[in-house]
């Protein structure tokens, strides 16, 4: 009976959300350019010369992927946990609250808008590789559906972050001390190959070491981990965090008294 | 029909502070409602479980007939609410802010923008529609709340303190509008610590005080329960004391300026006669405080000081 309404609302959360991201282009496009830029003039481009071939490709390829995954991975997260603290630090999430939007639906909305800024910056990082080296694609169906995968994981993340944060530094601790420490351990700059036995253990319990390695087999054809796991995962994933957010709104955790 | 019905509901909070203790209120369709209260009596906390913005622990509430447990999101496209707080994007324009929020209640976005022109328009903020919305004064904050509210055109409208901090002449205007909104048929519950704004606006009154409510009734109704009324004398001449005056009190406030309470009983000439029989000339009066007020503040200590009486006997 609410199917239309729902859709209504939706589309409006998806494009307040992207008009939020084009708004303040240059916190949320410019910024996570110019670092993976300087990443594939550092690691890709002077260090990775010395390096040599991995995996049967030369270096800068051989991270390209990784780098494109780890732009996706952070800026879905900040993006969703950014907008939604700044709603409900700012009292706005009300607007939402009072409406009849349902939970699952503001948590979709959210989602989407992460998933969007995640795939704007991967696009961007893309073609800022392609200055750099050449990409084949080995699968456009696994590329883009790991991609949009892992950003709609990760903009969940930062929705339950949102949810807990308090103040303006809980929004910064996860990001700071799990996902970038995670992100770097994931295989973006080394295959776990490279590792001791005990440490390629240690890295399959990181479920970015998925995520990196089937976008990358989506680009390269080439990959540590087996496809099949790496969905399985990423789905795992995928339901127990959308589960857990709608969990904690219903329950208004953080957002109602 | 009833627009609100509030069953036995009940509020503690995690830190254990009993904020509502199982009020029991109804409200008709297309009334002009004030729930009045001191700080912290509950009202707030009643408007946020109504809007679903605070959880209950116990009770139930109805929106024209829809329980919010069952029907949550029939009963919530039926409410309009502007809260105390300003709680709208800062940083967004303010044609954005009313249209999105009707995109949150379904509208298409084409008869949003439709319906936010018309209410920009008859709350004066048309012309500051691209600006954002911390560059609005206070007033124009309130009145962009209340426009955001109406977006949806709700059968019930909920004003937390609507004019709190705004000039008298905004609040005139916003009194006359939210009238206007009455008249058309919404359904209107209003809290407010401008005693004579409920006075002059709503038919019915609800009093809250530490959760319960202590006082449900008609306006006129309870406006007449008020037995006494005191009025202020500003004097032709000075006077050195107050004088006796049979059957009222009368206390001095300063040379020309008496303060005298008038009960029910006596009339206001019999006042005057005694004054000029001593030579007194009244040169004009007013009230102290309005009625409301009065009977509100008797209302809210006569409960106080039972309270107290009753702790000092257990003691």
């Amino acid at each position: 009976m609410r199917h239309r309404e729902n859709w209504i609302g939706f589309k409006t959360i998806v494009l307040k959300e992207l008009s939020r991201i084009l708004r303040i282009w240059m916190q949320t496009l410019l910024p996570p350019v110019i670092t993976m830029t300087l990443y594939f003039i550092i690691f890709g481009n002077l260090i990775g010369r010395r390096i040599g071939l991995m995996d049967g490709f030369d270096y800068m390829q051989y991270i390209a992927p990784g780098l494109i995954m780890m732009s996706v991975i952070t800026n879905s997260y900040g993006n969703v946990v950014s907008s939604f603290f700044g709603a409900k630090f700012g009292k706005y999430l009300e607007e939402m609250l009072v409406s009849p939007l349902p939970n699952w639906l503001i948590i979709l909305g959210h989602m989407a808008g992460g998933m969007a800024r995640g795939l704007m910056v991967g696009i961007a990082v893309t073609i800022i590789a392609l200055f750099f080296t050449e990409l084949q694609l080995h699968s456009l169906p696994v590329t883009l559906s790991v991609a949009l995968l892992t950003s709609a994981v990760f903009s969940l993340a930062g929705m339950i972050n949102a949810i807990f944060a308090k103040k303006f530094d809980d929004i910064a601790i996860v990001p700071t001390f799990i996902l970038t420490p995670l992100t770097y351990l994931g295989g973006v700059f080394y295959s776990i190959n490279m590792l001791p036995e005990f440490w390629q253990g240690v890295s399959r319990a990181n479920p970015i070491l998925y995520m990196v390695n089937a976008f990358r087999h989506g680009i390269l054809g080439v990959s540590d981990i087996g496809l099949g796991t790496a969905y399985a995962i990423i789905m795992v994933f995928l339901v127990v965090l959308f589960t857990t957010a709608l969990m904690l709104m219903r329950k208004g955790v953080g957002i109602r008294d | 029909m009833k627009a609100l019905s509030l069953i036995g509901l009940e509020k503690v909070y995690a830190n254990g502070v009993r904020a509502l203790d199982g009020i029991n209120l109804e409200v008709d369709e297309g009334d002009f409602f004030a729930l009045l209260g001191p700080n912290g009596a509950g009202k707030t906390t009643a408007i946020g479980i109504i809007t679903s913005l605070v959880n209950k622990t116990a009770g139930k509430v109805e929106i024209f007939g829809h329980d919010i447990d069952q029907e949550l999101e029939i009963a919530k496209s039926m409410i309009g609410v502007v809260p105390q707080e300003i709680n709208f994007n800062q940083f967004e324009k303010v044609f954005n802010i009313v249209v999105n929020q009707a995109g949150y209640y379904g509208i298409p976005r084409a008869e949003a923008c439709r319906r936010a022109e018309k209410y920009l328009r008859q709350l004066e903020l048309w012309e500051k529609r691209d600006q954002i919305s911390r560059s609005l004064s206070g007033g124009m904050k309130r009145r962009l709340m209340i426009a955001r509210a109406l977006v949806h055109e709700p059968r019930l409208l909920i004003l937390d303190e609507p004019t709190a901090g705004v000039d008298i002449e905004i609040r005139r205007s916003m009194w006359e509008f939210v009238k206007g909104i009455n008249e058309a048929g919404t359904t209107i519950i209003l809290t407010t610590h401008y005693l004579e704004e409920a006075e002059n606006l709503c038919r019915n009154i609800a009093i809250i005080d530490e959760g319960r409510i202590i006082e449900h009734n008609r306006m006129d109704r309870l406006l007449r329960k008020l037995h006494k009324e005191i009025v202020l004398l500003n004097l032709a001449g000075p006077v050195e004391a107050a004088p006796e005056l049979d059957g009222y009190l009368c206390r001095r406030v300063d040379e020309e300026t008496l303060e005298v309470e008038i009960t029910d009983q006596r009339g206001l000439s019999a006042l005057f006669e005694q004054l000029n029989s001593r030579g007194i000339v009244v040169q004009s009066m007013r009230n102290k405080s309005n009625r409301l007020e009065e009977l509100f503040m008797d209302l809210v200590e006569n409960r106080a000081g039972r309270q107290q009486a009753a702790a000092e006997g257990k003691s």
